[in-house]
């Protein structure tokens, strides 16, 4: 028979529902995650590390799991939060059962919970901390080990999911570039993109100094997508800086986004609910073009959206992108070096394609800064 | 990129007429359109033929054309108005094919009319299948294999290559008519034949079987900055092989990972830039195979369809109105999404429930029809419904077609064993799934369900959780945690009843009594990211209701559900202006509906809409919910309307008032007084009218003896009917002895009604308003077919051009009489016969018919408006002092100068091959159209090309008439020979014709078997008009085969004398050449200014 679970978040407001996945207990933020596809790359993508992960899609795992889909080697969500979990995987590609996969990776999760409920709740009061328990804890009792449990502001944790050693995805067909890329949470998806564009990818851990990333002698260099609160940043930042004076090109994802920014000397800030889902409008300034993106953030920059040129050490930045929902920043461009960042995932995995042209646009700046640097 | 301001004003083209693969959605798209171009401050020009839409109330356009949707009609419009544009994507298929015959013609450009939405290219490339397979070539994606054919000789080489079993796609056709699966060369000549003649290209596509692939669709808009967003994808539970309109279908899609759902996303992009649709909204669909993910792209709409209906109910995401926006140079960002008004349009909708569609079908109204379901859609209708699961929403939609069995297990199983079940299921067809839920609650398992039905395992799991629900409620107590689980399965009170073995009222009882109630969620096309702004709701079995207190008076109204045959549009029609006029006199309306396809279930319409099935369940529920929302904010609940959504609300009367719900109008009692046979004779008998001789029998011997008793002919029914179900015409005790044999229905608890039936009288149809005191007589139609055939597919005229005025007056005279005896207070629907100057009452129903909404555009009085105020209290004298009714006079005295307005019905005869084409008292029409003129020969003629097609002005005329007939035939004929007709007649027609002086040619009887007959000069198209009236037994046959060929080659084909009548005088005014178009607005001008 099912086993009775709980769900309490740090403002007391408790939800009863049926074990699934794993049992015990798990904490993390509570976030509301909108994609109605995708579950699977979700799960795996380690920008979710330390997050309990509420769908608002009402059924979950009906196409069970495969190991061609994940976006990193294990699921990174600390619990997960369904209303109605399938009993059966329907897919050509189904390799096992989603409840059965979270389970063999101790994944805490709760099924049968009013998920809109929840979702407006959080919508409403904001991300907040969360406590999921399937062992039977009382909810005063998980309300207090809710409140005992760390936030997300300030907390760093790109180190916690980096690759521990350096690693290479060759590219496919002739290698153009060689890009160094700095892991902060990187999914497989992005260095798929850009190996099938020509690129070599350098995979360095978080710790990676700029001297690191430039020891390579890349075409170009990454900053990954990642989980934790970006004013955690100081060596990734310190990185970035040394690339941008070295003129490198430079472009960076999510995460990447926000630490560009802070080398940039702009601020961060933690939104009230955060941007999770595929369907989220973003506008390109420069062309009046909406593309349909995948996000998943918590955390934005902080500069002007109208598109005005802010001076920076490293020369004028601008915002390139906004979320045409609530004019938030999701993008930057630096007009004097070749260095540009979206706060968006281009590389989708779950989501729409319609940004993959942003490899295609790295890759064309690293031909181009070559073309120069040969010249000169 | 702002609003175009080079367009000053749009000419609209409509959908014309419902029929089946081309519904209300289009009177809901266009209602869309036509609001939002006049907001936008545009000239609106709608051509509609049909009256029984919102778009067409004059209030919705400029200048609103009745007229028929073809070249010449709108090529006058257009002469008349001079548009800028013409915008043809919101009207269907009908639209659309007009358009480019506008511009093939040279007509657009010669006035300078610039077509926006899509270019004449565009929907050459979406349309024409093998430009469209190019496209889909040119991006990488793929096509099935096929091959166009424009011969049987190329056909039948096709095949060869292609193999069995084939699927055959005529060009240009609608809702997929004509196409079909051939599995062997005798079914690919019939098929291939008839889509050859279908095609208006003469053109048909055959294709690789991709028979048992899971089917997908996806909405997409796109605007001219090249935004492109994706609104829904849907998939068909029924895999392919079914027609997307028959088929059940689910959004989101439920089996896909983002993978692969992602690469249907990027093809149906690549498709809609390729295809080049500049501005709008289209659909494409797709194939996939379930054991490889093979893809293959099926078709595209380059229009706004009935899944892009599907789809703004769906998602909250007004397709159709956002289309308009973009087509009249709006971007997609510049767009607020209406529900979260915060958010632009240019966003994907998430949904976090699942909708489910079900189809309505209407075999039981064509007996001889195939019931399989095949490429060529023959439902009539559909319900929608809302959940937070797939078993949730899909036994919602299954309730919410009021159909025994409705949801699984509310009619007794057919024997048989699991296999059997497996087996009936293996053939898609009506009710299918009940099939397949017996399978495996009989022992089936998913594995040899989904071999049989090729329905994912996935979806058959959900039904498992189903059957494991039966097996719980029957084993164990019914305690809160299994009700509950019961509950969020969506399931029905009276379905666990039936299962446990109580009455629907003790689960209810024990339901309330455990609190187990419903909660609202909201449709806000965001999965709860932002704050919804309209209420739009639905129920589940969740924790937290989103309805909002509310300190206002309110007012339910009922919906009418699914539309059917004898229930449709109309009534839609009756609801919205119910909603529209209580909202104008300041209470908050709630609609309550189940239709995805109407006006009535558009966010906009009401204050609220909650999307619920039609049963006092769900009705109750949402009655308490918004007593509630009343309780909070200080509001009141004053009553709920009932009598506006045909039989669906009205079956729901007395239940709901019994339970203490305010049912407001004309009471539940009182409906019963003019239902009940006995109960309204004796109102008959106090008012001093009569009635045809009647009786009621339980047995054949009673039948009988009762029609020896009052005499051939009789007309035989069910009691208790709408749209004339079961009803027949008995000439002797041959054909009474059939019709018992065949009818299953006699007995004690199933009484038959047997009515004098009175041959050639004049059928008169009456919809008046009754407030207790005052009679308003809305309009008086004299059918032009004699009584017997069903008034819903007779056509008729108002006013009434054979009958005098004391006649009228008498009539309104009898109405007000039996408005007093029944106790209306409200709509009320009469149906009289006259023969020998006698006055006989058929029928009356206190409620809503479905003649209101052309009554009321022949006249110029929203009779629906007026209605839903009367029944909230507002006196005639008041409504009439407000200017909602004329000052003075009603119905009964229209002006000497009145145009005249002929309606028509439209069948659906050409869906279902092989079933006979003759009229009777059993309605079979799915809409109709509306011909208004000075003069009834030219709006006549107006209904015919409205409805049909023009009427022949030249050419050969087959008669062949019953002898009844012969002396009522003879001056029409002549006339017709007159003209310039030549005459083929069979021989006894053909003598009498003689005598009279008319030359014909004699042709032999069908069933006598020489070859000289008709019928193959019918099929090569050498007829140009036929008459056949067919009159009891004899000659039925005959006439089958001769009307079957009609059909098929779409020659008029004419069963009465009267129409004959009607359609010479039709003939005549063509000849004339003197139609002109004139705007409804121009009409009522004259109308109401000379009341």
């Amino acid at each position: 028979m099912s086993r009775p679970a709980l769900l309490v978040l740090e403002d007391g407001r408790t939800f009863r529902g049926e074990a699934y996945g794993a049992v015990g207990e798990a904490f993390g933020e509570a976030v509301f995650s909108t994609g109605m596809t995708g579950y699977q790359e979700t799960l795996t993508d380690p920008s979710y590390h330390r997050q309990v992960v509420v769908m608002t899609a009402p059924q979950i795992g009906n196409t069970g799991v495969n190991d061609e889909d994940p976006e990193s080697s294990r699921i990174w969500v600390s619990g997960y939060v369904v209303r109605d979990p399938s009993r059966v995987t329907s897919s050509w590609r189904a390799q096992r059962d989603l409840g059965d996969e979270l389970a063999a990776q101790g994944v805490v999760g709760i099924s049968g919970v009013d998920t809109r409920a929840l979702t407006r709740h959080l919508r409403e009061r904001g991300a907040m901390r969360v406590g999921i328990s399937s062992t039977g804890t009382g909810a005063d009792a998980l309300l207090q080990r809710v409140l005992a449990s760390p936030g997300m502001v300030g907390a760093d944790l790109a180190h916690e999911v980096t690759t521990p050693e350096p690693y290479v995805v060759p590219a496919v067909g002739e290698t153009r570039f060689r890009v160094a890329a700095l892991d902060l949470g990187l999914k497989a998806a992005t260095p798929r993109y850009l190996a099938g564009l020509g690129v070599e990818v350098h995979v360095l851990p978080a710790t990676s100094t700029g001297d690191d990333l430039l020891a390579l002698s890349p075409d170009g260099v990454f900053l990954s997508n990642g989980p934790g609160d970006p004013a955690t940043t100081d060596g990734p930042v310190a990185a970035t800086q040394r690339v941008l004076e070295e003129g490198v090109p430079l472009f960076g994802i999510c995460f990447g986004n926000q630490v560009l920014g802070r080398a940039l000397g702009l601020g961060t800030y933690k939104l009230r609910y955060g941007h999770r889902g595929l369907n989220v409008p973003v506008k390109e300034l420069a062309t009046g073009r909406i593309h349909i993106t995948s996000q998943n953030h918590g955390f934005a920059v902080d500069a002007p959206v109208d598109g005005t040129p802010v001076e920076t050490p490293y020369g004028r930045v601008r915002v390139s992108h906004v979320c045409a929902n609530d004019d938030v920043v999701e993008g930057l461009e630096l007009l004097d070096r070749p260095a540009s960042s979206v706060q968006y995932h281009p590389e989708a995995a779950a989501g729409p394609h319609d940004a993959e042209g942003l490899f295609t646009r790295f890759v064309e700046q690293m031909s181009e800064t070559r073309g120069t640097r040969a010249t000169a | 990129m702002p609003r175009r301001d080079d367009l000053h004003h749009v000419l609209v083209i409509g959908s014309g007429p419902i029929l089946i693969g081309q519904a209300a959605e289009f009177d809901y798209s266009g209602t869309q359109a036509c609001r939002v171009l006049r907001e936008e401050g545009l000239r609106v020009t709608l051509i509609n033929s049909n009256p029984a839409t919102i778009m067409t109330d004059p209030e919705f356009a400029d200048a609103t054309y009745v007229e028929p949707i073809t070249p010449e009609f709108v090529r006058k419009v257009i002469e008349r108005e001079r548009p800028d544009a013409l915008l043809a994507t919101l009207g269907g298929q009908t639209a659309l094919n007009a358009a480019i015959a506008l511009h093939e013609a040279g007509v657009l450009e010669e006035f300078g009319v610039e077509l926006i939405g899509a270019d004449v290219d565009a929907i050459h490339r979406g349309e024409d299948r093998q430009a469209f397979k190019q496209v889909v070539e040119s991006i990488g994606a793929e096509s099935a294999r096929s091959a166009v054919c424009h011969t049987m000789d190329e056909v039948l080489a096709a095949v060869e290559d292609l193999g069995y079993p084939v699927v055959v796609r005529p060009s240009f056709t609608m809702g997929g008519s004509g196409s079909g699966v051939a599995h062997d060369e005798e079914q690919l000549h019939r098929i291939a034949g008839g889509g050859l003649a279908a095609s208006p290209t003469t053109e048909v596509l055959l294709e690789e079987s991709i028979l048992g692939w899971k089917e997908y669709e996806l909405e997409l808009m796109r605007d001219r900055a090249d935004n492109v967003v994706v609104i829904c994808s849907i998939e068909n539970l029924d895999p392919m092989g079914v027609h997307t309109g028959d088929s059940i279908t689910v959004a989101p899609a439920m089996t896909l990972t983002d993978r692969e759902y992602q690469r249907l996303r990027d093809i149906s992009i690549d498709v809609i830039r390729a295809v080049g649709v500049d501005t709008g909204g289209c659909n494409i669909q797709f194939a996939v195979n379930p054991a490889d993910g093979r893809v293959i792209v099926i078709e595209m709409n380059p229009r706004v369809s009935r899944s892009s209906a599907l789809a703004s109910k769906a998602t909250g995401f007004p397709i159709a109105k956002i289309a308009a926006k973009l087509a009249v140079g709006y971007t997609l960002d510049e767009i607020p999404n209406d529900i979260t008004r915060e958010t632009p349009a240019s966003f994907e909708p998430s949904l976090d429930y699942v909708v489910v569609k079900v189809p309505r079908f209407a075999f039981e109204k064509f007996p001889g029809a195939d019931p399989e379901l095949t490429t060529t859609m023959k439902s009539v209708g559909e319900a929608m419904a809302l959940g937070r699961s797939f078993p949730e929403a899909l036994q919602k939609a299954m309730r919410s077609l009021e159909q025994v069995p409705g949801g699984f297990w509310t009619a007794d199983d057919p024997p048989g064993t699991a296999q059997d079940a497996l087996d009936a299921a293996r053939t898609p067809h009506d009710g299918r799934l009940h099939d397949v839920e017996r399978a495996l609650r009989l022992g089936a398992t998913v594995e040899q369900a989904h071999e049989a039905t090729r329905i994912d395992p996935w979806f058959l799991d959900q039904l498992l959780q189903l059957v494991e629900l039966r097996r719980d409620l029957e084993a164990g107590e019914l305690d809160e945690a299994l009700l509950r689980r019961a509950k969020r399965l969506g399931t029905s009170d009276l379905q666990v009843a039936r299962v446990t073995g109580r009455t629907e009222a003790e689960v209810r009882d024990l339901r309330w009594s455990l609190g187990v109630r419903p909660v609202y969620k909201t449709v806000d096309t965001c999965a709860a990211e932002f704050e919804a702004k309209t209420p739009y709701h639905y129920s589940s079995y969740d924790e937290e209701t989103e309805v909002a207190p509310s300190s206002r008076e309110k007012v339910l109204i009922l919906g009418s559900g699914p539309n059917r045959i004898g229930q449709g549009i109309e009534f839609d029609y009756a609801c919205v202006h119910a909603s529209f006029a209580l909202a104008d006199a300041g209470y908050e309306t709630v609609m309550v509906n189940c239709n995805p396809e109407t006006v009535s279930t558009d966010y906009d319409t009401s204050d609220r809409l909650y999307f619920e099935p039609l049963t006092v369940e769900d009705v109750l529920e949402v009655v308490e919910a918004e007593r509630e929302s009343a309780r909070q904010g200080g509001g009141r609940l004053v009553g709920v309307v009932v009598q506006l959504g045909g039989q669906t609300p009205l079956r729901l009367a007395q239940e709901l008032k019994d339970l203490g719900v305010p049912v407001v109008g004309t009471t539940p009692e009182a409906i019963h007084l003019a239902e009940d046979r006995g109960a309204f004779g004796q109102v008959l008998a106090e008012a001093g009218l009569l009635a045809p001789r009647h009786g009621m029998a339980t047995t054949y011997d009673e039948a009988r003896q009762i029609a020896e008793d009052i005499g051939y002919p009789v007309l035989v029914r069910p009691s208790y009917v709408l749209g004339g179900r079961g009803m027949e015409i008995v000439y002797g005790d041959a054909m009474l002895v059939d019709y018992v044999e065949r009818s299953t229905l006699i007995g004690p608890d199933a009484p038959v009604l047997v009515d004098r039936f009175l041959e050639d009288a004049v059928e008169i149809d009456v919809d008046a308003l009754y407030d207790g005191t005052d009679l308003y007589l809305g309009g008086v139609m004299e059918h032009i077919e004699e009584a017997g055939i069903h008034s819903g597919d007779s056509a008729c005229a108002l006013p009434p051009i054979t009958l005098g005025r004391s006649e009228v007056l008498r009539i309104r005279d009898s109405t007000q009489r039996i408005a007093e005896g029944v106790g209306v207070r409200g709509l009320l629907n009469v149906q009289y016969a006259l023969k020998d100057d006698v006055l006989y009452v058929l029928e009356a129903n206190p409620r809503a018919s479905r003649t209101v909404p052309f009554v009321s555009k022949a006249t110029a009085v929203q009779l629906a408006k007026a209605a839903a105020r009367v029944m909230l209290g507002t006196s005639i004298a008041d409504l009439r002092a407000e200017g909602v009714l004329p000052a003075q006079g009603d119905g009964a005295d229209t002006p000497h100068d009145a145009p005249i307005s002929v309606k028509e019905a439209v069948l659906p005869f050409g869906r279902f091959r092989g079933v006979d084409t003759v009229l009777g008292p059993e309605m079979k029409s799915t809409g109709e159209v509306m011909g208004i003129d000075a003069v009834f020969g030219t709006a006549f003629a107006k209904s015919q090309s409205a409805a049909y097609g023009e009427l022949p002005t030249k050419g050969t005329v087959f008669v062949s008439v019953a002898n009844r007939d012969k002396r009522a035939m003879v001056f029409p004929v002549k006339r017709l020979a007159d003209l310039g007709f030549a005459v083929l007649a069979t021989e006894g027609t053909a003598e009498v014709l003689r005598r009279n002086g008319v030359a014909c040619t004699v042709v032999g009887k069908h069933s006598e078997g020489a070859g000289d007959d008709v019928v193959p000069l019918v099929l090569d198209g050498r007829v140009d008009l036929i008459v056949n009236t067919p009159r009891g037994v004899s000659g039925r046959l005959d006439g089958y085969e001769i009307r079957t060929a009609a059909v098929a080659r779409g020659v008029p084909c004419i069963t009465t004398t009267p129409a004959l009548a009607a359609c010479v005088q039709g003939i005549e005014a063509l000849l004339r050449g003197d139609a002109g178009v004139t705007p409804l607005q121009e009409h009522h001008r004259g109308l109401r200014g000379g009341a």
